[in-house]
């Protein structure tokens, strides 16, 4: 088999596997995201985080205001601090900007977030929130260590401040509202949102697993009596 | 209220003596060897699964829309406002994984006890059949939640139609219904998925289960129970399947269904290999993942596929190669020739190839999921390398292994030293 040949025959196998093509994204390290979806205080500070800064681009069209009852919110408290933009509480979480404005603005319509946080991950989420870096070369001005190129510019520069990563070393270019672990804490409440928006019924369903398998071990002893009651005859 | 009972039954029984029968051929009177071990939950629990499936199947599509433009939202609708939906979703999504572990034991059974050998064609036949339907089942079902994965795998497995020689392109355009993987899809894998695949599944559950209670079932000593019968006619090492093994069975189903809860309810996503991670990302014609892989279940065939060379630009060598893996297991009884049915008395050029076959097996499938560079290149050039994949010469090892377990078969379990088969079972 001739070079040309065999050229052909890998682009064969491109064209039917085109996802041979791209290897992963970055090689940079994820930080893990120390979120815990049972801390109530957290999941309320994501939620404001989200509705303050993330919201005007991203929807979560799947996930209602009132739903946020799951975080220790009455739907008053959730009308009054939470809802801008939506007429009722039992409402989607949708953003104002449509698709249209999105592309001509970015490049590409900012993605709605309402299970990011399961084909993403908390950890490169987490990772992703605190990477951002200045960088000349880009339309934003923007970059980010995790998605390298990507078209959203930082939305929290004005807690964190501005960072230029320079040769792998991380540059306070200036200061932000926030220090750097506050910002680390900001950065885990939204993941802490994130992750719960992407499954609201995670926690309900924890609970009710515990609840199955007890329920599974009596029958389990039950059974397992009864088998070996009628096999008692069985030589 | 026990004699009422009694007289309501015998009005029924004397108008439709055929259901007090078939309890008495199927279950109450059916002799089943005593000496079934761990090996003999599968079949049972299988069933159980198929129930499963079909019932939360049934809930799915009471708010399911099998419409592009809404699938992936009404997925979401399911598991947040619909009560008890991420429940059913759940339920069903697990169920499919374990099903095909449920089958794969299953069917590793036949191989361990020879359970597939005369007079029980039929029976191994109609299985392999079940396990082919099985997967189309599982393939048109996965399009549904019409999230990257759904979409990209299914692209790729109807572009596999595209490579037969002269007829592919249009058969790829007639299954899709589109010039890509569209709408029209997604609604005829919906009316496939729901109603004509489950109803052909049923049948030959049927047929299965029909064919093995004419012959009896095989045991882990691989002795016929039938040649030994006591003075009331029945098999002396046999039981009634009920109340024994039905008794039995729910023990079964319970350890079952406690593994079962623990994957829903504390592990869904099953580390990305029960729901995949991507498939969270709703379908995007103009965007490929990164990395497309098939669910766990076909990660062994999708590695034969792509360890085979393309051959003069076309993929079709490893189409072929993949779907053969697969057809080879029909003739699994007529390629076996051994005199004995039971590993427990066979030698050892049997138990070296089924240990390396599941091994095999196994790698097949884990390489399946990775990309190909996942073990890194090889450092050096040479003429025959056309990848330096490491990964793809290692399956090419395993699908040549794959492939050499059953075409060897009628060579190595010929000459293969057996040891003598006692008359009865060993309980």
């Amino acid at each position: 088999m001739d070079i040309i040949k065999k050229m052909k025959s890998v682009l064969g196998i491109l064209v039917l596997f085109p996802g041979i093509l791209f290897a992963a994204e970055t090689g940079y390290r994820l930080d893990r995201s120390p979120h815990d979806p049972t801390d109530l205080v957290s999941l309320q500070s994501g939620a404001r985080t989200y509705v303050n800064y993330c919201l005007g681009c991203h929807g979560m069209q799947y996930m209602r205001y009132n739903r946020m009852r799951d975080l220790g919110l009455t739907e008053d408290q959730i009308r009054d601090n939470l809802m801008f933009t939506a007429e009722k509480v039992g409402e989607m979480m949708k953003t104002p900007l449509t698709a249209g404005q999105g592309k001509a603005w970015f490049g590409v319509p900012p993605p709605d977030l309402s299970v990011v946080a399961r084909s993403r991950g908390a950890d490169w989420l987490y990772t992703y929130l605190r990477t951002f870096y200045r960088d000349p070369k880009t339309a934003t001005g923007w970059n980010n260590a995790v998605f390298h190129n990507v078209a959203m510019p930082h939305a929290l520069w004005t807690l964190q401040g501005e960072r230029a990563l320079e040769k792998g070393k991380w540059v306070q270019v200036s200061e932000g509202a926030q220090s750097p672990s506050a910002y680390d804490a900001t950065a885990r409440d939204l993941v802490n949102f994130l992750v719960y928006v992407g499954e609201p019924s995670a926690l309900a369903r924890r609970n009710w697993g515990i609840i199955v398998l007890f329920a599974l071990g009596v029958l389990f002893i039950l059974t397992y009596l009864l088998k070996k009651a009628y096999w008692k005859d069985v030589k | 209220m026990a004699t009422r009972l009694q007289a309501l039954w015998g009005w029924f029984d004397s108008r439709m003596p055929s259901v007090a029968e078939q309890w008495r051929i199927h279950a109450s009177q059916y002799y089943a060897p005593k000496n079934f071990n761990f090996w003999y939950y599968f079949g049972s629990l299988a069933m159980l699964v198929l129930v499963i499936q079909i019932v939360s199947g049934i809930f799915l599509t009471m708010n399911y829309k099998p419409d592009a433009a809404l699938a992936f939202g009404s997925v979401e609708y399911i598991m947040r406002d619909v009560p008890g939906g991420w429940l059913i979703r759940y339920i069903h999504s697990t169920g499919a994984s374990a099903f095909f572990i449920l089958v794969y034991l299953h069917m590793f059974r036949a191989m361990l006890y020879g359970s597939h050998r005369e007079p029980r064609e039929l029976v191994w036949i109609f299985g392999v059949l079940i396990y082919l339907t099985l997967m189309g089942e599982a393939f048109f079902g996965y399009l549904l939640p019409w999230g990257q994965m759904s979409y990209w795998g299914a692209q790729v497995i109807v572009n596999l139609f595209g490579t037969v020689p002269f007829i592919g392109p249009d058969l790829a355009l007639w299954i899709r219904g589109d010039y890509v993987v569209g709408d029209a899809t997604l609604n005829r894998f919906f009316a496939l998925h729901v109603i004509a695949f489950p109803l052909v599944l049923l049948g030959l559950v049927v047929a299965h289960i029909l064919a093995l209670h004419d012959v009896g079932s095989n045991n882990p000593d691989g002795v016929e129970i039938k040649k030994t019968k006591g003075r009331d006619g029945h098999p002396v090492d046999g039981i009634p399947f009920h109340p024994y093994y039905t008794v039995k069975d729910l023990v079964g189903a319970v350890v079952f269904l406690v593994i079962f809860c623990i994957v829903m309810f504390f592990m869904p996503e099953m580390g990305g290999y029960f729901l995949e991670y991507n498939n969270f990302i709703p379908a995007d014609p103009l965007k490929t993942p990164e990395h497309i892989a098939p669910v766990w279940y076909f990660t062994p065939y999708y590695s034969i596929l792509r360890a085979v060379p393309p051959f003069f630009n076309s993929q079709f060598p490893g189409v072929l190669a993949m779907g053969i893996s697969v057809m080879i297991l029909f003739f699994l009884p007529w390629l076996d020739r051994s005199p004995v049915r039971s590993i427990r008395y066979r030698g050892a050029y049997y138990k070296t190839a089924l240990a390396i076959f599941v091994v095999t097996f196994l790698l097949l499938g884990y390489l399946g999921v990775k990309p190909t560079t996942v073990w890194g290149q090889f450092g050096f050039d040479a003429f025959f390398l056309d990848t330096k994949d490491r990964a793809t010469w290692m399956a090419r090892l395993c699908t040549i292994l794959y492939f050499a377990f059953f075409f060897l078969m009628p060579w190595y379990t010929k000459r293969d030293r057996t040891l003598p088969v006692p008359d009865r079972v060993t309980h």
